[in-house]
């Protein structure tokens, strides 16, 4: 088993959460991981990303070779492009929440944005901020994506949820019940869309 | 044995190891990224419990000097900064290669090739090399974790410091490490030699010779060292050394089973006896090494003939940039895998002040005083997030060479009759380093403005606590700034004209002048309100 990701944002929106997520169930499987964050500079509302890999094989490399991606999520459409030449072009799939977030003045025109998702073959455009507000927890637009990106990580998403209980609990249980509502959503939508 | 698997950054590796071998004290300045093993230190149990100094430093110079003090003491000290901080540490760093440690001292710098967040790409071996310090450079996280213990105990073995390089792709990386049972402190033992860290000329000449001998015995070690190796493989018509991190980009690319002979280096002095061999038994050698081409020369030499190397001085590997698993591919002549083009129309999304800064409310009062009426090239910068005032919108700042020159440069561009010369300078980077040049000015009585832009935090790397809280007026008034022309101004937009104001009065007075827009940075208040809630 393995699965290579590219966690892709803009500073702030909690892409590590994500990684950190998915890293506990790592662990907890038994798995090798490693995960090349951004830290310094590019969080000042810049682009981030971070490379994510999981296997159940030793890894040698920090950085996600291009082309071999199997998987890129995002938690904004224009970033998950950015992406794209790491992203295996024959199996890979990206999930993307779709909402921009517009802090520059040549962000592009949503109908071309949405042309160019549309070209690949296997994507999940999903509008996490909108279903995160559904389930109460108009901040947990990560955890729907992360729950839409689920679907395709090889994980056992018991442990996923386990995973949310373990690092929001010192949050009180509220949170964890408004994460695990976000993350099991994002999955749902996943699974009628993809 | 208790054996416990972690999942840690390099960074945090490094910490943890030091605290399990025996630390008695951490000693550092923020930067990226090396800012994490500090972090890492402050926010451990165990290194409370074991009361572990861990508090910041003014700046890297003093940092290294503190860490060779504790090991004056024979107690195990660490030093850590990013690869820039190095050259500020320069004067105690290439003079304790000649004092020698006591108790086991450990220098850890991370550089940053491909400058993700650096104003250069230095390759801080080479300064290593230089001050002929041992070198330990881990490939992996696991590795940093084991060489700090083994580190600490060639320092007290061969009385040396010894130097630790990361890199960033190691320092900010998470992977699954596996712990040691934790050892004791040293009690503290002074040196058998009183005077071994007197560099009096005559002193310093024998201690010199000291560390020369003990060059060929840290070359044994290296060549005796588990993670230098050399691994055997039939096809001869190329050799391959690999140093550090890029060791794993070459595996990546094999699978682990290179067809080549490898020769593993992640301790210096590099592993002689194996590049002998490979360079007896290959046609040629391709180096990879993260950063500059330090063992590529080493191995061409002057006259470049007696092995053919491939590298970056010859263009398989691009001379400048991170190493990364597809330029190893195409050096190697893999196929290289690609995905598909980014869409043209991904826009570019650099970093910003966030909004509500103070600084940018700073900047907003300096353009409309000076850069609207004197136009652009008055104003020179230093290094924090205020740097980005040289982007739009602003397009206010006219340098950023070192930490502390701000000050130094607009009193020179005032000595050379500039007018107005205005520097600007954050409260953490003027207590590291910008004093010494205010104090320059104001024996000159140089006709300068200098903005201490001051929001109570190191802001770039973190919020860390910054040593200039609260002391500003008192360092700037101490060292002979005229306190009539020490102005305190709160930057927001409400006070915009009164900061065009002051700032106007000031350029017109002809001497030192220091404004301090003064407003805690939003991340940091954040932060702050966030903790008192829980």
């Amino acid at each position: 088993m393995k699965c290579d990701m590219i966690l892709a944002g803009v500073g702030g929106q909690g892409i590590l959460s994500i990684a950190t997520i998915f890293g506990y169930a790592a662990v907890e499987s038994g798995l090798y991981l490693k995960q090349a964050e951004v830290h310094g500079m590019s969080q000042r509302g810049g682009d981030v990303q971070s490379h994510f890999r999981i296997s159940d094989k030793p890894i040698y490399s920090d950085l996600v070779p291009m082309g071999k991606a199997d998987l890129i999520i995002s938690v904004e459409p224009m970033e998950s492009l950015r992406y794209l030449p790491w992203l295996n072009p024959e199996t890979g799939w990206l999930v993307t929440n779709a909402n921009p977030l517009i802090n520059i003045g040549n962000y592009p025109e949503q109908d071309a944005l949405n042309a160019e998702l549309n070209k690949l073959p296997r994507k999940i455009v999903i509008d996490g901020d909108a279903i995160a507000k559904e389930v109460n927890n108009p901040r947990g637009m990560n955890m729907v994506v992360a729950g839409a990106a689920s679907l395709f990580v090889g994980l056992d998403f018991e442990l996923i949820k386990k995973g949310i209980t373990t690092i929001f609990g010192s949050k009180g249980e509220e949170i964890v019940k408004s994460n695990i509502d976000a993350i099991v959503a994002g999955r749902e939508f996943a699974e009628k869309n993809r | 044995m208790t054996k416990k698997k972690m999942l840690f950054l390099g960074d945090e590796a490094v910490a943890q190891a030091a605290i399990d071998a025996g630390i008695s004290g951490f000693y550092a300045y923020p930067g990226t990224p090396s800012t994490e093993i500090m972090e890492y230190a402050q926010g451990s149990k165990t290194a409370a419990e074991r009361n572990i100094h861990r508090t910041w430093s003014a700046n890297e110079k003093t940092a290294v000097e503190a860490a060779i003090g504790m090991s004056y003491a024979g107690k195990r000290s660490m030093a850590m900064m990013k690869h820039v901080g190095l050259n500020v540490a320069m004067d105690p760093f290439v003079n304790s290669g000649v004092t020698g440690a006591n108790g086991g001292c450990i220098i850890t710098v991370a550089d940053d090739p491909s400058m993700h967040s650096s104003q250069d790409e230095q390759d801080s071996r080479i300064l290593a090399d230089f001050a002929l310090l041992p070198i330990l450079e881990p490939s992996n996280q696991q590795e940093a974790y084991d060489m700090v213990f083994y580190g600490y105990d060639i320092s007290e073995k061969y009385k040396t410091p010894v130097f630790m390089r990361l890199t960033t792709r190691l320092s900010h990386s998470r992977a699954n490490v596996e712990t040691r049972e934790p050892r004791p402190q040293n009690e503290i033992r002074l040196p058998e030699d009183k005077r071994q860290f007197v560099l009096l000329p005559a002193i310093a000449k024998k201690r010199y010779k000291r560390t020369l001998a003990n060059q060929q015995l840290l070359l044994e070690e290296s060549e005796k060292a588990p993670w230098n190796k050399y691994i055997d493989a039939p096809d001869k018509s190329l050799g391959i050394i690999a140093c550090g991190l890029a060791y794993n980009y070459l595996m990546e690319n094999f699978d682990g089973k290179p067809p080549y002979p490898v020769v593993k280096i992640s301790q210096y002095p590099a592993p002689k006896c194996y590049v002998e061999k490979l360079a007896r038994e290959c046609e040629k050698i391709l180096v990879l090494e993260e950063g500059m081409p330090m063992i590529e020369r080493q191995l061409r030499g002057l006259l470049d003939r007696d092995v053919k190397v491939l590298g970056r001085m010859s263009g398989e590997i691009p001379r400048d940039g991170e190493l990364n698993p597809n330029i190893v591919a195409e050096a190697l002549g893999l196929k290289e895998s690609i995905g598909l083009p980014v869409p043209e129309l991904v826009a570019g999304r650099p970093p910003k002040l966030c909004a509500g800064c103070s600084h940018a409310d700073f900047y907003a009062a300096f353009v409309d005083a000076i850069k609207n009426k004197y136009g652009d090239g008055h104003l020179f910068g230093d290094i924090g997030c205020y740097t980005l005032g040289a982007l739009p919108p602003f397009q206010a700042v006219n340098s950023c060479l070192d930490m502390g020159a701000s000050i130094t440069m607009a009193k020179g561009a005032a000595d050379s009759g500039i007018f107005p010369a205005c520097a600007v300078i954050g409260d953490s980077t003027f207590t590291h380093s910008g004093m010494t040049g205010l104090l320059d000015a104001v024996i000159d009585k140089a006709n300068i403005v200098v903005f201490i832009s001051d929001n109570s935090t190191t802001g770039m790397t973190g919020g860390q606590k910054s040593h200039a809280e609260g002391r500003l007026f008192k360092i700037v008034t101490g060292l002979g700034v005229d306190p009539e022309h020490v102005r305190i101004v709160v930057p927001t937009k409400q006070n915009h004209d009164e900061m065009v104001k002051v700032i106007t009065e000031e350029v017109e007075y002809n001497g030192v002048s220091v404004i301090i827009p003064q407003r805690e940075c939003m991340q940091t208040l954040r932060r702050k309100t966030k903790a008192a809630k829980k």
